[in-house]
């Protein structure tokens, strides 16, 4: 699976700062606002139900499947096998990522580490590098790596940018009164630490632990080539076996009662203390810990976690690429990946940031229980790994829709489903920041209200749905799982070329479709960093 | 630019990509004036992906049918044809062994293969019923890392890698089509209850890879002693660098062990095919002695099986494996994807 920042926990995380402009939502609407909300709604209502198919594809096999079957296939050692390597995974895999995550973005953010802008986007970088071809650039280094504990190295040195993003986020925007008053009641920088700082990141916590926890059940490329085994390539070995047999559907179903326990684990994890600044007058900003005897060992662990995350994998990359010289750029392979890698990369983000648009505008200007449930359904979704979601397209297209199967618009409607909330969470607080009031006046000034809300509040919105979507582009150009089950017949991207090259341990004719990805993400990469930031500092 | 316009062109972005991508994704459909004047099939293809674009491209550049070709592998493919049943966009199933021919041989889907290419095949290397023929051929061995193991210590007959003795000794790609192939030649020639123990014991004893060639670099970079393949990732490997097998040798088990197994891989043409002439002329042309050469001649090592085209000289010849005998159409799939499911090996 690819890195989705702005599912559920790092939306909240790095959303904080967003505050909702001041009235929309608390008195009636202008006229017109009440007569479009109902189809909106309708629409809305059609997407949530659509986007909980996967998880209503899971419960109708699992009845289909009968309950003597079901429990001998789910009941049974390999299972046992299965969910043992995965708890070890994340016991190991979260706290590593945590304590690297945060520990980086307090080094950068609060002490005053030299070179801090760029450590910086240094520790984001590794977020532009897919899982897969990490685990490709180790194997090259390391070819004997398999198992727990490099499955632990691969997931940690990918996915702990997911709890360092929001956790920089969150601590360049700290009120430092807080930490003053503890110290001057006499606590220690680390007690102030540990008893002022660390509460108010929680969210920031919670929210990149459950990312870095759905990524470890949703990632397959990565575990596959270190032979590691978890339920998503258990499913995957089983649909190469039996296309969508019942054995691979009850690894499915516990693979996403997984994912619902770790949604609901993560909410109660949450909390309910606040921490908001409710004092007049702007924020000071937060003060820089001198680092002194401990400043060397500081930019060598860094030094040390970029080479890991990100030398390591691009050196092998490079490397293959320079051993394969130039029979690697197959220009007929290659070219062909490329144009249909941006393809549904434009439309997939195209589409992701149009469905997203009746939930993002009820979500702002209609905040009600029926908005909230509606956000429920799509928080749920957005923790359905891809494998989950290809098993679920493929079986429902080739039954019910014949006309849809095998075509383009079905791995488009799976990209839609599996990243909506990137696109939503950038849209919700695109639309929360521009003002109604502006919409109105124009409104007041004789603008009839549809085009006055063309015309102001999406043109205001515009830039937040453009960021929305480029987050959108970056995780369907990585996307391996849901592309290999529903790619049209003779599709192939840059994603399953890498793949079919390296699972014939072809390292160097992958080179160039891993090099490619990562030139592609490097960039969307910055951006996400930006936005963070950006959103974090309103 | 108004806003209005900036939504338009989202939602034409969105449906012109969504109309070019369904295009060049789904070339086959109706595309019935191309330069030979057949049209289009798409392949459905469990084969290496370079072994049959290597045929694909010849038969295009020999007929101007253009082929659209769905990679995947042998048991997912024969799955899926069985789901789509008459609407299945395939025109021709390619596979690497024979179990998942038989799986869609029995569900009804296949049309009868054309005599003329039937008889460029010998009745060996085909079912009787002539639903679908073999295209290719290959052979199971034991690949060893020379470095540890010496000749006379290896195995007898592939059954004695359940002896404890070989826990943690070899590796195999139970995943991987090929090796379900293996054990459904065991099932067929040694019955299920010997089948069971044997994949019990190999889930003990066995070190689990992700591929043949996976498996194969483990043993020359001394990962594990031994490896149960086939014999063309050595050969394969051989030609180009040698990186993944300089410090492996081959061992053939021969003898008719179940482990001399020699898998055919099959070609049928669906029922269903809306293009069956065009289908019909791939198959032929893939048994034919153009497509047989490329078997002789090419990067991939798998044995010829028609037009008395010979297999490549690199190779053990086909007739000194003494191979057990083995009826293709009596390898059944199903059974051993659920004994190894049993097992926990999937």
């Amino acid at each position: 699976m690819t890195t989705d920042l702005t599912a559920p926990g790092a939306h909240r995380a790095t959303d904080t700062g967003t505050a909702p402009t001041p009235g929309p939502g608390t008195r009636p609407g202008p006229a017109s606002g009440r007569r479009r909300p109902p189809v909106l709604a309708v629409i809305a209502v059609l997407i949530a139900l659509f986007s909980l198919m996967p998880l209503g594809y899971v419960v109708a096999m699992t009845v289909a499947t009968g309950w003597d079957t079901a429990v001998a296939l789910i009941f049974r050692a390999r299972v046992g096998e299965l969910l043992l390597n995965t708890i070890l995974l994340m016991v190991l895999s979260v706290p590593l990522c945590l304590v690297l995550g945060v520990g980086g973005a307090w080094l950068v953010e609060r002490t005053q580490l030299r070179g801090s802008r760029f450590w910086a986007l240094a520790l984001a970088a590794p977020l532009a590098i897919p899982a897969f071809v990490n685990s490709y650039g180790w194997v090259s280094a390391v070819p004997s790596l398999a198992g727990l504990w490099s499955g632990v190295l691969i997931s940690v040195l990918s996915y702990f940018p997911l709890v360092y993003i929001p956790a920089a986020a969150t601590l360049s925007r700290l009120d430092p009164s807080l930490e003053e008053s503890a110290a001057a009641l006499g606590l220690g920088p680390w007690q102030v630490f540990r008893r002022v700082v660390l509460p108010q990141l929680r969210l920031a916590m919670t929210g990149g632990a459950l990312l870095v926890g759905l990524h470890l059940l949703a990632e397959y490329g990565a575990f596959a080539m270190i032979r590691f085994d978890t339920f998503t390539t258990a499913i995957m070995v089983q649909y190469q076996s039996t296309f969508n047999g019942a054995a691979g559907n009850m690894l499915a179903s516990v693979l996403v009662v997984l994912c619902l326990l770790l949604l609901v684990a993560e909410v109660r994890s949450r909390g309910t203390a606040r921490y908001a600044r409710v004092g007049s007058g702007g924020q000071a900003a937060p003060g820089r810990m001198p680092l002194r005897r401990l400043h060397v060992p500081a930019q060598l662990a860094l030094l040390l976690l970029v080479v890991l995350a990100v030398g390591v994998p691009m050196w092998f990359v490079v490397r293959w690429v320079v051993l394969g010289g130039s029979a690697i750029w197959a220009p007929d392979e290659l070219v062909p990946a490329l144009v249909q890698t941006l393809l549904y990369g434009v439309a997939g983000a195209a589409a992701t940031t149009l469905v997203a648009f009746p939930m993002a505008f009820l979500a702002v200007r209609r905040p009600s229980w029926f908005t909230r449930s509606l956000e429920l359904s799509n928080y749920v979704t957005s923790s359905m790994p891809g494998i989950v979601v290809g098993l679920a397209f493929v079986t429902v297209s080739i039954r019910f829709l014949p006309g849809v199967y095998q075509t383009a618009f079905v791995l488009v409607a799976a990209y839609v489903l599996l990243f909506l909330p990137r696109a939503l969470v950038s849209l919700r607080s695109g639309l929360a920041q521009a003002p109604r009031e502006l919409e109105e006046a124009a409104q007041a000034l004789g603008v009839p209200p549809l085009l006055a809300f063309a015309k102001v509040t999406l043109r205001l919105a515009a830039p937040a749905a453009a960021g929305g979507a480029a987050l959108v582009f970056l995780a369907i150009v990585n996307e391996l799982t849901a592309t290999l089950l529903l790619s049209p017949n003779g599709t192939r991207t840059l994603a399953t070329e890498f793949w079919a090259k390296s699972s014939e341990i072809d390292y160097a004719g992958a080179a160039p479709y891993a090099l490619l990805m990562v030139v592609l993400s490097a960039p969307m990469t910055y951006l996400l960093f930006q936005q963070s930031k950006k959103a974090a500092g309103q | 630019m108004t806003s209005r316009s900036h939504l338009t062109i989202g939602v034409a972005i969105a449906t012109a990509g969504a109309l070019a991508l369904t295009a060049c994704g789904s070339g086959s459909s109706a595309d019935g004036g191309s330069a030979g004047g057949s049209g289009s099939i798409t392949v459905y293809n469990a084969q290496h992906e370079s072994l049959t674009q290597e045929w694909v491209d010849a038969f295009t550049k020999q007929t101007g049918i253009k082929v659209t070709v769905r990679n995947g592998s042998d048991t997912e493919l024969s799955n899926q044809l069985m789901q789509e049943g008459a609407a299945s966009p395939a025109d021709v199933f390619l596979t690497e062994n024979s179990p998942a021919m038989t799986q869609v041989e029995n569900a009804g889907l296949f049309a009868d293969v054309d005599n003329a290419t039937l008889d460029q095949v010998p009745a060996e290397f085909r079912p009787s019923t002539g639903k679908w023929t073999g295209i290719a051929a290959r052979s199971t061995v034991l690949v060893y890392d020379k470095r540890k193991v010496q000749p006379n210590q290896l195995p007898a007959s592939m059954l004695d890698l359940a002896k404890p003795e070989w826990k943690g000794r070899w590796a195999a790609s139970p995943s991987g089509a090929d090796f379900q192939a293996i054990v459904s030649a065991l099932l067929e020639l040694k019955g299920e209850a010997v089948t069971k123990d044997w994949l019990t014991a190999m889930k003990t004893n066995a070190k689990v890879y992700k591929g043949n060639s996976t498996a194969m670099k483990a043993v020359n970079s001394g990962e594990v002693e031994t490896a149960l393949i086939y014999h063309y990732y050595y050969y394969g490997d051989q030609a180009k660098t040698g990186e993944n097998s300089a410090n492996v040798g081959t061992h053939y088990f021969k003898n008719e062990d179940p482990g001399a197994f020699v898998s055919v891989s099959g070609g049928g043409v669906l029922k269903s095919s809306k293009n069956a002439a065009a289908a019909q002329s791939l198959l032929k042309f893939i048994t034919g002695k153009t497509g047989q050469e490329v078997l002789q001649k090419g990067t991939s090592f798998e044995y010829a099986v028609g037009s008395d085209v010979p297999s490549n000289a690199a190779l053990v010849p086909l007739k000194d494996l003494q191979a057990p005998k083995v009826d293709p159409a009596k390898l059944n799939s199903a059974t051993v994807t659920d004994l190894m499911t049993q097992a926990g090996l999937l």
